[in-house]
């Protein structure tokens, strides 16, 4: 057995209570192991990504219990990808946080961050049912002390709301768990894709109710409209860190749904056949139009980048929803594109709104410190979010256009109607952010450059940037995903399941 | 007892839906405790019910009851136990900051 499979687990799980305990009055450590701990996770999650590439999917037995009976990681290609973009995402955030001086506004930023992490990637490695529900938990409960890190009362209401929201999605996500348990006597993922392919005719219907309810959870985890109502005040009153650091949540929902669905319930599954995707599709078209109509608008910037993440998963749960291989290898470029340009968006939005102390998007205010800069950083982002040419998002969005080609009356108009919606929305808002504020003469209050925070917007662009520029090896590893996604048979054998007598 | 287990689990759920639709942060977490206690019966349930019986197989006996819905049970009741104890305290320090426990943002108050 490969140990490393664990260590993206272990490692900030026995991070965190040591940065509690030993170190809790004591910033500047925080730091230094906070860093260090993550640049180990990206270092590791690496590692995984090539081991991922070169063998076949890899299964880590805990306490070395055979699979249906104990729990089971399991790293393959997607699980490696999503380990990967969550290490390197967070590492920035965190060099950002660090550089802005965000994690010494409240106690603790460093541990729950490390908690956070853990939640996330074993949430991407777990290979049974009930142990993604207790990782989801494990992300949402570090999610909770993240949201309102540093307090005051908007923050905290918000806070309030986003506990609630969720608290009800874990408790539908157990209702899920239990009846698909009571169909099928099994959680493990492997074993539920053996049970669910040959399940007795009688199961049919009971089935199909377990998998919209786990659907409906990934859904309010992935802010699927009509689901999405936590989205835009949660990720609009966070601090801006954290915000950018969740953009990887909601692609926790996106990834659950493409694990359990192209595994479990595959649209060849004669109990479920296609529904999942008839349900997902109209779902998501109308996300992507709530969310482009979002970002037009919205009156502060905050909120305008949380409806641009509302429209990218819209955008990323319309190529999802045709489980095909090429659909999906659209899907994960797009993921992987959407992830860092609304990371690197809310860092930027949080730069704009500690210079001009609001963020309003309904008044031009004077210049900002670093006003050139930021303006530089918003229009690429800009760009690459609202997937024109040159960046990744433009590509991301052809590939999924070139995946849908079969849905030309719906899908098509929906995205490059919305589209332009959307680049209609940024280019309002940097104008009236930094065109505007010209006509002031008020000179910027000087601020000092914040060496780590620029480093870190840069760093996400520059990843944006290689994304674009090295589009064909990427996609041709995430066709290669797609395709072990598409096949589960390679995942079913390497939970090395007992025969049935 | 199926009748007994299934309209606990509706009723729990019914009142638990009703009351987290209420206005104030304090019955909308009386409404996600019921809704926990719902989904605990009803992952019992989901293991077969059975009365009586050791949670163990043995030679002689082929009847048993489900042990792994029971340790299911536990986690959840852990998890939920621990969740409700967050909301309170963000309920409580949101009651503290703004003087009031309504959940909803008011009107404006979002948009700044």
């Amino acid at each position: 057995m490969n140990h490393w499979i664990i260590a993206p687990v272990i490692l900030p799980a026995l991070l965190a209570p040591l940065i509690v305990l030993g170190m809790r009055n004591d910033l500047v450590l925080q730091r230094v192991f906070g860093l260090a701990g993550t640049l180990a996770l990206l270092l590791i999650s690496g590692g995984l990504l090539y081991t991922a590439s070169v063998n076949p999917p890899e299964v880590y037995f805990l306490g070395n219990w055979p699979a249906p009976f104990g729990i089971v990681l399991v790293l393959d290609r997607l699980a490696a990808i999503m380990l990967t973009l969550t290490a390197f995402l967070a590492l920035m955030v965190q060099l950002y946080a660090i550089g802005t001086g965000w994690d010494g506004r409240g106690k603790h930023f460093h541990a729950l961050f490390q908690f956070q992490l853990m939640g996330l990637c074993g949430a991407f490695l777990t290979g049974d049912a009930f142990n993604l529900f207790v990782f989801f938990e494990v992300l949402l409960i570090a999610s909770y002390g993240l949201m309102i890190h540093g307090g005051g009362r908007d923050r905290l209401r918000a806070g309030v709301q986003y506990v609630a929201y969720n608290l009800l999605g874990s408790t539908l996500f157990l209702f899920g768990l239990a009846t698909l348990y009571s169909v099928t006597g099994t959680l493990n993922m492997a074993d539920l894709a053996v049970k669910v392919a040959s399940l007795p005719e009688g199961d049919a219907a009971l089935i199909r109710v377990a998998g919209v309810l786990l659907l409906l959870v990934f859904a309010i985890k992935g802010a699927l409209v009509p689901l999405h109502f936590w989205l835009p005040a949660t990720y609009a009153n966070a601090p801006g860190p954290v915000a950018a650091l969740f953009a990887v949540m909601t692609k926790v929902g996106a990834y659950a749904t493409l694990r359990l669905y192209s595994l479990v319930f595959p649209p060849d599954t004669p109990a479920t056949g296609a529904l999942f995707g008839d349900l997902l599709l109209p779902a998501a078209l109308v996300t992507l139009a709530v969310g482009a109509l979002g970002v037009l608008g919205a009156v502060t910037l905050p909120r305008l980048v949380a409806f641009a993440a509302i429209a990218s998963m819209g955008t990323l749960f319309i190529a999802l929803s045709g489980f095909t291989a090429e659909s999906t290898a659209a899907t994960l470029y797009y993921l992987i594109h959407s992830t860092l340009a609304t990371g690197a968006l809310f860092l930027i939005a949080d730069l704009v709104q500690a210079r001009r102390g609001d963020s309003s998007l309904r008044h031009a205010c004077p210049p900002i410190a670093q006003q050139g800069l930021i303006a530089a950083l918003f229009f690429a982002t800009a760009i690459a979010l609202a997937g024109m040419p040159p960046l990744s998002g433009f590509l991301g969005k052809l590939l999924i256009l070139d995946a849908t080609r079969d849905n030309l009356t719906t899908v098509w108009p929906t995205i490059l109607v919305t589209s332009l919606v959307i680049i209609i929305g940024f280019s309002r808002a940097g104008s009236q952010l930094f065109w505007k504020s010209h006509a002031s003469p008020a000179d910027p209050a000087p601020r000092a450059a914040e060496p780590l925070a620029f480093t870190a917007v840069f760093a996400l662009l520059a990843a944006l940037v290689a994304l674009t520029l090295l589009a064909g090896p990427v996609t041709a590893y995430l066709q290669a995903t797609a395709a072990e996604l598409m096949d589960g048979a390679a995942y079913v054998a390497a939970n090395r399941l007992p025969e049935l007598p | 007892m199926e009748f007994l287990v299934a309209s606990a689990v509706g009723v729990l759920t019914g009142a638990g839906i009703y009351l987290i639709l209420r206005l104030r942060t304090f019955p909308v977490i009386l409404g996600l405790a019921l809704l926990s206690y719902a989904v605990n019966v009803f992952i019992f349930a989901s293991g077969r019910i059975a009365i009586g019986l050791p949670p163990v197989l043995s030679y002689d006996d082929r009847d048993y009851s489900d042990p792994l819905t029971q340790a299911l049970v536990l986690t959840a009741i852990v998890i939920s136990f621990g969740m409700t104890a967050v909301i309170v305290m963000m309920a409580l320090g949101s009651f503290l900051e703004t003087g009031d426990d309504g959940i909803d943002m008011t009107d404006g108050e979002d948009r700044r």
